[in-house]
């Protein structure tokens, strides 16, 4: 029993052990959260092309000696001002031109990044790097944290009634262009704060994984947002003694964690339905 | 405290009619194709009219103009003597059903409850008079047992009664009903006629578009037929007590 305890216990020891759980903890929180809504509002693609545009920002701000995060939070409130503004018009349809989008500005990112001098120094953003958050990393990911909860606090009930009838929201004239832009606005300054945990290639799933595993298990808005969190947070963690113990890339690790949840979730659900065939026949009907 | 839309509580123009269309031209924004080519309707407060025509007459979309959801191209849209979306707590909408996303994790419940947000406006947390009335009206349209649901645990009729519910929960005087009786099972058809009537007697003005009058004829004051976005003369032998159309 005792050598469990110790097995669990030893890593945090260490400072930056600390640090990482702590950070795996508030990211867990923010993107299982503001996820729900992506997963609910059917914007996953946004999401992913979200983290995948930020990369330009990142290698310049690289490039010139400063902050990452900055850069990072300039590509993506850059961008999702744009896929708002580009949705807004009906001329291109919305994937395409997330899709146009997306692929463009990561290729951009690539391409500043084979002008720098090493490659190497990339790898803990495409890939993310837990153990190297810093004790600056963890304050922004914190303030991010504070701010993304509450502002989905204040704005939840606006949220939820232009997710599934923006219609009566025009009705009664609330913008629901606002509250898109609002939730995008979110999801970049999100994405920005898990590019350290994830890297910048698998952040969306730590985004969409959770919330949809939790969004097969509840029919409760609340409740779904309290299983993804605790998802994301217990994958985190998962991720952290996996690098820490096997030495594999923890961002990986992570998301494989998110992963096997989901998988869990969906066989429950298939077993769910198996079991109660008569009842979800009217249920679903 | 800080309402939705600035203009949101605009008093009534008294001696305004409920309804005053004039003229009114629409098309769906990036369309050329006018979806109303000039009608013209005149509704006095307490009325109960029926819109009625085929699927594309324009019906729904001369609702959804009078309820500010789409741009007014060229003639006028007064509501009480204000222009569209300067009343909003005084227009409730019943859509079509399938313009919501049933599978939202929300309960019939606070489906209803949306309806008492135009009175609240952002930050403000529904309080307990809000949930009493919302109760009320689920209560009135014989969903009481059926509060807790998810909403796409409900059959089609129950969730045409859980709109209007939300509709009424809002507390508005003009009715904007969008085939409210459209594909109904014979309880909520019942339901929802008596409803029509108990709103007549509270005074309330009702437009409702319906592609058959059936049986209702007795229920409305009046219609306006329309065919391809125009008024058309109305069919031989249907009924007309009020001229609606005349009144422009």
């Amino acid at each position: 029993m005792n050598d469990i305890l110790d097995w669990l216990t030893a890593p945090f020891q260490f400072m930056f052990m600390q640090t990482a759980l702590l950070a795996a903890v508030l990211v867990g929180l923010t993107c299982a959260s503001i996820g729900v809504y992506v997963v609910l509002r059917r914007m996953a693609f946004i999401g992913d092309a979200l983290s995948h545009t930020i990369l330009p920002g990142v290698v310049v701000a690289y490039l010139n000696g400063f902050s990452l995060s900055v850069g990072a939070l300039l590509a993506g409130v850059c961008t999702a001002l744009g896929i708002g503004w580009l949705s807004r018009r009906e001329a291109i349809r919305e994937d395409t031109a997330i899709g146009v989008v997306f692929t463009g500005m990561f290729a951009l990112g690539v391409l500043l990044m084979s002008q720098a001098r090493s490659f190497r120094d990339f790898t803990h953003i495409l890939f993310g790097n837990i153990l190297g958050v810093t004790a600056d990393d963890l304050r922004l990911i914190a303030l991010i944290t504070g701010g993304i909860l509450l502002l989905l606090f204040l704005f939840h009930k606006e949220l939820e009634l232009t997710s599934f009838d923006p219609i009566h929201a025009e009705v009664i004239g609330l913008k629901a262009s606002w509250l898109r832009y609002l939730l995008l606005l979110l999801l970049a300054f999100a994405v920005v704060s898990s590019i350290q945990v994830v890297g910048v290639v698998m952040t969306s799933a730590l985004l969409i994984t959770p919330a949809a595993a939790a969004s097969l298990l509840t029919h409760r808005l609340w409740r779904m947002m309290g299983i993804a969190i605790l998802i994301a947070v217990a994958s985190g963690v998962i991720g952290l003694y996996a690098s820490f113990y096997a030495n594999v890339s923890s961002g990986a690790a992570i998301v494989l964690a998110c992963t096997g949840f989901f998988l869990l979730a969906w066989l429950w659900q298939v077993l769910h339905h198996r079991l109660a065939q008569p009842e979800t026949e009217e249920v679903w009907n | 405290m800080f309402p939705y839309s600035r203009r949101v509580h605009q008093d009534a123009v008294p001696s305004a009619p409920a309804l005053e269309i004039r003229d009114l031209i629409v098309a769906y924004p990036g369309t050329r194709r006018l979806a109303l080519k000039g009608v013209r309707l005149c509704v006095p407060v307490g009325a109960q009219i029926a819109l009625v025509g085929h699927n594309g007459a324009g019906k729904s979309t001369l609702l959804k103009a009078v309820a500010g959801l789409l741009p007014v191209r060229s003639g006028s849209i007064a509501i009480y003597g204000n222009p569209p979306g300067a009343c909003h707590h005084r227009v409730a909408y019943l859509p079509q059903r399938g313009e919501i996303d049933w599978r939202f994790p929300i309960t019939l419940r606070k489906l209803v409850l949306t309806g008492r947000y135009v009175h609240l406006g952002w930050f403000k947390r529904p309080s307990r008079q809000d949930w009493c009335i919302a109760d009320e009206v689920i209560d009135r349209l014989g969903l009481s047992a059926l509060r807790e649901r998810q909403i796409s645990q409900l059959s089609g009729g129950q969730q045409q009664r859980a709109l209007l519910a939300r509709a009424l929960a809002q507390e508005a005087e003009l009715l904007l009903l969008d085939e409210p009786l459209n594909a109904v099972d014979a309880e909520t058809r019942h339901l929802m006629i008596e409803l029509l009537r108990l709103l007549r007697h509270e005074q309330k003005t009702v437009i409702t578009a319906t592609h058959d009058l059936g049986r209702l004829e007795s229920d409305f004051d009046g219609a306006l037929y329309l065919a391809d976005g125009r008024e058309i003369a109305h069919p031989p032998g249907a009924f007309n007590r009020m001229k609606v159309g005349a009144l422009a």
